[in-house]
This record gives C-alpha cells, structure tokens and sequence, in this order.
C-alpha cells in the first residue's frame, strides 16, 4: 500500500504532514468563518428583509446603509479585501498572517455573500404568509422565526450550501497572507515546485469535500419538503 | 345603537409614481353583531384596501376605526395584537404554511395562548370536526384541494375564538360546488357561534347566497349599501345592476332585442315587456289572473325566480297581445300590484 502512493504520489508521500497541515488549516479557516458568517449574514439577511419597504418594521435607513455596505464590500476583489483589512486583523486577531489572521478577511468576504443569500431566501415566502400571521397578531419576532425562517428551511439551505462552497474556494486565496490550507499547499509545491501529484491530490480531495457538502445540503433540504 | 365593526369616513391614500391614488375614499360602514355583511365591487375598486383596515392589516389615511367599541386607531402596536387574535381572516389564497402538517398550522395561532399541548391538541381537533375536514390532521397542504385548504385556514381563524372573520375573496379561486359548500360552512358558524362575518367578494352569487347586508364599491366609494333584498329589487347604481344582470338571465332579453331575434318578433298592437317581481310576496298567480281578467294573451318568453335571504325575486319576459286598451288596462293592473313592469318593444 505504502508502496503504491509512494509510486503514484511521490512528492505528497515524502512529507504526508504538508498536506495533513493544509487540510486541518483549511478546515478551520471554514469552520470559523463559516460559523461567524452564518450568523452575522443570518442577522444581515434577516434585516434586509423585514426593513425593506413594506415590510413588517420598514425602516429605510437601516435598509439603505446595510444594502450600500453589502455592496461596496461584494464588489472588492478578495484578493485586495484581504490586504485592505489587514490593520483591523492587527486590531481584532492581533496578527494579519496564518490562520488567525485570514479569519477577519475572510468574514468580510463571506458574510456579504451569504446576506444576499440569506435575503433571497426569504425573499421566497409568500407575502400572503406574512400578511397572515399579522392578522393572527403574531409579533414581529415571531413572525422572522415561526414564519419567515421556518418556512424558507431549504432555500436557506440551499444558499449555506453554495456559500461554503465558495468560502472553501476563498480559503485558497487566503494562503497570500500566509494562512496555509490546501490551497497554500497546491500553489506552494504543486505550482511553484512543479510537483504535479500535489496539485492532482488537493483537486481530488477539494471535489470529494464538495460533493459531500452538496450532497448533505440536497438531502435536508429534501427532508424539508413537503 | 352601536355596530360590532364602525369604520367612519375612511380614506387610504397610495403615493405611486403616477402622483397620489385613493384606493378608498370617504367610506362608512356599520357592522352589527352575527350580521353577514358582503362588501363587493370589480378588482381595484378598492375592497381589499377597505377590508384591511378593519384589523389595521393597512392603516387607513384618514377616518376612525372602532370595532367592539374600542378605538383602534388610538392602540398601541401591543394591544392590537391581542385585538387581531380576535379578529379571523382567511384570503382568496388560504396562505397555509406549506412546511407544516394541517394539524400543526391550526395549532399555530395557539402557540402564545397560555394552553397545554393536550388542550392544544383537543382544540385543533374540535376546529378541524367543526369545519369538516377530520381525518386530514396529518396531512400536507400541498396534498389538500382547494376546498379542503381554505376549511383548513378557516379553523386556523377560528383558533383564538374570534367573534367576527373578514373574508378577503375566500371563494374566488374555487369551482362554484366547492364555491357553495364553503358558503354553507361560513354560514353555519355564523348561526352556531354568532360570529360577524365580512366578506369581500366580486362574484354576486356569494352576496346572494349568505349575505344580509351589502354594500356596493367602486372606485373606492361606496356606491350603494343596505339589505341584500332591497338592493337586488331595486338596484340603483350602474355597476350594481351590472352585478345583478351577471347572475340572471332577465337581462339577456336585452341581447335577444338587439340582435333582432325571432323569438322577440312582434305583430303590430303586441307589446314585449319585463315584470319585475320586487316585493317579498309575489307567490299569487298574478299573470294568469290578469290576462284572464283583462282578456289579454301572455306568451312567457322566459321567467326566472330566485331566492335571496329566502325571499322570492326575480321577474318574467313575455309578448302581450290583444286589444292595445286592454293591454294598457291589464298593465296598469299589474303595476298597482306592486311589480315593476317595463315596456321593452312594441309591434308596428
């Protein structure tokens, strides 16, 4: 066995720990930023939504200001995002490089994305579901969780899906302030260094890991129809 | 004497790209108490918007909105909330929660109510018996009917014992069967539980059918309002007749005329006319009483009766013939009795 992969993978079997550190970074630069942004775009979401005109707590301003700063934000390229932030990575994280210091950047990259997601979402409960529950004198409050959020379960899925997705692919970016993962790796050794196997390893790996994520997300939001 | 429901001079104003549109304007309406009170009109004459204001569903620009007595336009967003609870609504699209079971969106008003989840349960299936639809409780939305979903967002209505139920087009999206079996079921809640109803609608058999009082809406004005019965005899507005004429054949003679029918061919000295029956008690043979009397013929082109709140209304088309005093006698007669007669076309 050992034998094979040596043959097949030669370069990844001399220092198996490479790629073992990249997958545990890339790991966790997701699990981070996709935790602080599920919420953080949750909230976004949730506000773009229910402040928007005429809707259940119409307020314009807030509307205006949340919808212009999602925008200025989506419309930066990563790759300059992530040195632009880099004095509120000092700031926050207390470092701008690793791990550590890709999470900031990677938040403000993720979470305008998964708002617009999140909106769209919830964009697709019928109006007259709303109107409904404020005839019953359900409070704005309930109406966001009972109605607006439970009724939109797969859409919202749906949108979690593509966005860990495309934050798996910012990771790979990440790896210009020196935060590692597997994207670091296959620029690192299988680019730079000519080292084929590597680049064919971490392609192979990435599309399992995507498919699996797809995959999970197709089967809740199948569970949730009805 | 004060009704359950007092909208006084009601104004909704829209701001649109076009400058500023009344939807509603200077409209007055009395709900009493276990009354059934239709509002109709064609689409965009402003009864969804008028309805809406009754709950604050849509505040209104201007005017007073008391229901049980309280004013509602003084609340705060609170106690109107716990007013709403007691005011059902049910829509043209039932707006049900796709995700939950029909037992669960029944239950799901009953969420903050303070009962148990065994009481809950109880109360679900006592609304789900009350509206006939026990035995779906499992069921999915999307696996229910057009009838069955909007019995289902009846009882969800329902749950927080409401006295009064607004009605936005609730029979609209359904075949006229299922049209009339909801009727029934709207009607016996309102006998079994007192409850007001306010029904918006476009569709004049809906008025026939259950409502008691009515009123007539266009261009968001209240063209015409009060008893079901009188208005139907003697309609007064444009667009009530145009209403009216929807649901009954008397009119077609018009089209009959105007395309120069055979059957509305006339000899010289015969006269074509319409008798409209418009008081409550037309069951005497009048027809064949007065061409016996008067020694007139009455050839019936066609007839039609109807039952408005149990009342007898309708009318009959036929060809008199005979000597012109005679008919002109025998006419007079039948005006004195109280039935409206209208000379249509005479023979040259």
């Amino acid at each position: 066995m050992t034998e094979i992969i040596e043959k097949i993978l030669p370069n990844v079997a001399s220092h198996p720990e490479r790629f073992f550190n990249g997958f545990v970074e890339t790991f966790i630069m997701v699990l981070w930023t996709g935790s602080i942004s599920f919420v953080l775009g949750l909230i976004f979401g949730i506000t773009l939504t229910v402040t928007k005109k005429g809707a259940i707590l119409e307020k314009r301003i807030i509307y205006q200001i949340l919808d212009k700063l999602i925008n200025l934000f989506r419309s930066i390229p990563f790759i300059i995002l992530l040195t632009g932030v880099m004095p509120l990575s000092r700031l926050i994280m207390g470092t701008a490089i690793g791990v550590r210091g890709a999470i900031v950047p990677l938040v403000f990259g993720c979470v305008p994305f998964f708002s617009r997601q999140v909106e769209t979402a919830l964009a697709e409960v019928d109006s007259g579901l709303i109107e409904a529950a404020e005839s019953m004198g359900l409070d704005p409050f309930d109406i966001i969780f009972r109605v607006y959020l439970r009724e939109s379960v797969g859409p919202l899925v749906r949108g979690t899906t593509i966005t860990l997705v495309s934050l798996i692919g910012l990771t790979a970016m990440a790896g210009a302030v020196g935060a590692g993962g597997l994207g670091n790796y296959a620029i690192m050794y299988g680019h730079d260094r000519n080292q084929l196997d590597v680049t064919w390893l971490t392609i192979i790996v990435l599309v399992i890991v995507v498919n699996l994520i797809q995959a999970g997300g197709n089967k809740i939001v199948k569970k949730n129809k009805h | 004497m004060h009704g359950i429901i007092e909208l006084k001079n009601i104004y909704k104003t829209f701001e649109t790209e076009n400058g500023v549109f009344n939807a509603v304007e200077d409209v007055s309406i009395s709900v009493k108490k276990g009354e059934i009170y239709g509002i109709i009109g064609f689409s965009g004459a402003g009864k969804s918007t008028l309805v809406r204001t009754i709950n604050l569903l849509g505040r209104p620009t201007s005017g007073s909105v008391f229901v049980r007595g309280k004013d509602f336009l003084s609340l705060s967003a609170k106690e109107l909330r716990s007013e709403r609870k007691r005011i059902g609504m049910i829509f043209q699209h039932f707006n049900l929660m796709k995700s939950r079971s029909v037992e669960a969106n029944v239950a799901f008003p009953l969420k903050k109510s303070g009962l148990s989840k065994e009481e809950i349960h109880n109360k679900v299936t006592e609304l789900l018996k009350l509206v006939e639809i026990d035995g779906k409780a499992k069921d999915f939305p999307s696996q229910l009917s057009g009838g069955q979903k909007q019995r289902v967002a009846i009882a969800r209505a329902l749950a927080n014992n409401p006295d009064i139920l607004l009605c936005d087009e609730a029979t609209s999206a359904l075949d006229p069967t299922t049209t009339k079996s909801i009727l029934k079921l709207l009607k016996k809640l309102n006998a079994q539980l007192g409850l007001t109803i306010v029904i918006i609608t476009h569709q004049m058999e809906v008025i026939k059918e259950i409502c008691s009082k009515v009123a007539v809406m266009e261009h968001g004005k209240v063209v015409e309002q009060g008893d079901v019965f009188d208005i139907f005899a003697n309609p007064k507005s444009e667009v009530t007749k145009r209403f009216i004429s929807a649901t009954s054949n008397l009119t077609k003679i018009e089209e009959l005329i105007a395309e120069d029918s055979p059957v509305v061919h006339l000899n010289k000295g015969e006269k074509l006319v319409r008798f409209k029956y418009i008081q409550k008690n037309v069951a005497e043979p009048l027809i064949s009483a007065t061409s016996r009397i008067y020694d007139v013929t009455m050839n019936i082109i066609f007839a039609e009766i109807d039952f408005v709140q149990g009342s007898p209304i309708g009318g009959t088309v036929a060809i008199v013939s005979g000597k012109s005093e005679a008919i002109d006698r025998a006419l007079e007669h039948i005006r004195e009795e109280k039935v409206g007669v209208e000379v249509l076309k005479s023979g040259e």
